[in-house]
């Protein structure tokens, strides 16, 4: 048994080493390393910073990059009311219809919605941004390796290229990005968004809280997945000692 | 102890279709050797497994979307829109990665204990191919999320069969159903991927009826000789099982729950995208000793080829190894090369995930040639030359040798 365990725990080893070092492209600097309060086994989001996070992403972001896959409804996990929601919505216009007449018209969001692209199309978005094209970020956190870390890290990466580092024509200098150049300016600044909770508007404070709202954003059950988590697993130790004293209790006749 | 049914019902059908008999026969007058190992559990957490994977797949598919405009954006309506659709796809994705967990101990167990001589051949080619079509159905399950990896992975995967001489272009636009991976290679894909499983059982049940016929092997190699060597399969092994099976599920748990994306790759959180290649294609965790092997040879139809020898030679087994002893317990050269081997393993699956250059590339060779050399011919030698130590009369002596004096005293 103690063969079994040690052999399962290598080979569980290996495979995640070998996981984690297949993603590593490049060369990648050491990215900074924030305690989530999401992380952990007992990790649930951060309310109040998700809440800022999506004022960070509506007030500066919005304006690049969407948020395709979520819905407006689901702000709700963040502790936003159902009129906070409605108010939320309603502030995109969408494209609805055909109507009676089989025209198109204009609509205020609903909560059903899912947040607004910022462009019509990819074509629309490359043009606006000098040929790069902004991703959309519903699923940001998940799509890069260690990605909160990874968010944060860009996010407040930005500097002043080395003398010797060759900077394209309309890039900018991040130590976090592939390459170290990114189209991207920086896009947080001090006071770039003024907090309702009078939290200062730091960059550091505002990557971190945009950080967990996307976080949330691109893992919307994880607060459900650990609690359900927890009491299965505490339900299977409970079942693996019960069928230990069933299996000892059964082979006890044998010799 | 033959079957009597005393139920009026029971009998009425047994006199027509014989199947609760034939239950009976399976689990109580199955003589089973007492002396089995938690290695001999892998068989039945990869039964387990397959009906996990059935089960949450056939509920997957009733929201999936198999389009290349719709299937990565159906998937993330599972995670965020289906009751519990979290759960059923990390499920189904950590799945597959608990059941390739759970077929490589049971092979190596197998391996260990020369459970595939003479007379379980067919049993471990029945197993083989059974191996075969889980790596076949989990590259089509890979691709239906249609993320980067997805595409790119297929990209890859199927242009292998372009390196077949004259033909090959022909098949991979075949495979494809057109001349790149697109909607038609998507829609394929789930097809088969749905089908496969089925076919799985199918063979496993043929493995199971060949384990039957023949027995289970055990941790001595030694068959069984009378009553005193084995006993029923229920309630023995069924309880040994089941807690084998709770402490399976709690390692299960632990990534289904707590590191869900943790055997994934991230690049399949962004949807694919023909025009961008991503910066490092890797295979699943799974493939990667064999994605390895295809990597170690410069040529491509020579790399395609000792890939697929790399399973073909595992076929070969029962005759390459010539030793007339089972169980490494008992053969102490064959046993230190059975870990050499293991070990080879691992730096196989290692190199596999890190890109081919520099001394990845050199220790991928010569891992991939040790992988051949100890199956095509270190096995054969060993048992030539190898002397066994003496093997216990019968199991029940191996058995009573090992108890601890006081016990035997307690039992006198």
């Amino acid at each position: 048994m103690r063969k079994l365990l040690t052999s399962l725990g290598i080979a569980a080893l290996v495979s995640f080493s070998s996981l984690g070092t297949a993603h590593a492209a490049g060369d990648a600097v050491e990215m900074k390393s924030v305690a989530w309060k999401h992380g952990g086994i007992f990790g649930t989001y951060d309310r109040a910073a998700a809440q800022r996070g999506l004022q960070v992403y509506r007030e500066v972001c919005a304006g690049c990059h969407g948020l395709g896959l979520v819905a407006f409804r689901t702000l709700s996990d963040l502790g936003f009311s159902e009129e906070e929601i409605k108010a939320i919505a309603a502030e995109s216009e969408y494209v609805d219809g055909p109507d009676g007449e089989g025209e198109m018209f204009d609509r205020p969001g609903k909560p059903s919605d899912k947040f607004p692209a910022p462009f019509p199309n990819e074509q629309a978005a490359r043009a606006s941004n000098g040929g790069a094209y902004p991703p959309d970020l519903s699923l940001m956190s998940k799509a890069r390796p260690n990605g909160d870390n990874y968010l944060y890290s860009l996010l407040t990466g930005y500097g002043d290229a080395p003398a010797d580092f060759n900077l394209a024509e309309g890039m900018n200098y991040n130590a976090y990005f592939a390459g170290h150049q990114i189209a991207m300016p920086p896009p947080l600044s001090e006071d770039a968004v003024e907090y309702s909770d009078g939290t200062p508007a730091t960059v550091d404070q505002m990557a971190k809280d945009v950080t967990v709202f996307l976080a949330w954003a691109a893992e919307p059950k994880l607060e459900q997945r650990k609690s359900v988590g927890l009491r299965v697993i505490l339900f299977l130790l409970i079942l693996a000692a019960v069928f230990y004293a069933v299996k000892r209790k059964v082979w006890s006749d044998l010799h | 102890m033959s079957f009597e049914p005393k139920n009026p019902v029971v009998k009425w059908v047994e006199d027509r279709l014989p199947i609760t008999g034939m239950l009976h026969h399976a689990l109580y007058e199955y003589p089973t050797p007492k002396n089995l190992s938690y290695w001999w559990t892998f068989g039945s957490l990869a039964g387990v497994m397959l009906v996990v994977q059935i089960v949450t797949g056939i509920v997957l598919a009733m929201h999936y979307t198999p389009h290349v405009d719709m299937a990565f954006t159906s998937v993330e309506h599972i995670m965020r829109d289906v009751n519990y659709g979290w759960l059923l796809r990390y499920m189904h994705a950590n799945g597959a990665s608990m059941f390739f967990i759970v077929v490589y101990l049971h092979i190596f167990r197998g391996m260990y204990y020369g459970s595939y001589k003479a007379p379980r051949e067919l049993l471990w080619w029945l197993g083989l191919v059974i191996f075969l079509l889980m790596m076949a159905t989990a590259f089509m399950g890979y691709v239906l999320p249609w993320g980067q990896m997805s595409f790119w992975g297929a990209t890859v995967i199927t242009n292998l069969f372009g390196a077949i001489p004259v033909v090959g272009d022909s098949i991979v636009t075949w495979l494809w159903g057109g001349f790149a991976v697109d909607n038609p290679t998507l829609n394929r894909f789930f097809s088969l991927h749905y089908l496969l499983p089925f076919v799985i059982v199918g063979i496993v049940i043929l493995h199971i009826w060949a384990l039957h016929t023949n027995g289970s092997n055990n941790p001595t190699g030694v068959e069984l000789k009378d009553k005193q060597d084995s006993i029923p399969f229920h309630p023995y092994y069924t309880v040994k099982d089941l807690y084998g099976l709770a402490i399976f599920l709690i390692f299960f748990s632990a990534f289904l729950f707590y590191a869900p994306n943790y055997m994934g790759h991230p690049d399949n959180y962004i949807p694919a995208n023909p025009l961008v290649t991503p910066a490092h294609i890797v295979p699943e965790w799974y493939f990667l000793p064999f994605y390895a092997i295809l990597r170690a040879v410069p040529d491509k139809l020579g790399g395609v080829l000792l890939m697929f020898g790399a399973i073909a030679v595992l076929f070969a087994l029962p005759w390459l190894d010539k030793s007339r002893i089972r169980s490494a317990r008992f053969r102490p050269i064959y046993k230190q090369l059975f870990w050499v081997f293991v070990l080879d393993c691992i730096l196989l699956t290692y190199i596999g995930g890190k890109p081919a250059e520099g001394a990845y590339i050199i220790w991928g060779r010569i891992a991939t040639v040790y992988y051949f050399v100890h199956i095509l011919i270190l096995l054969p030698l060993v048992g030539l030359f190898e002397k066994p130590k003496p093997l216990p009369a019968s199991i029940s002596e191996d058995v009573l040798s090992k108890k601890p004096a006081s016990e035997e005293a307690a039992n006198a």
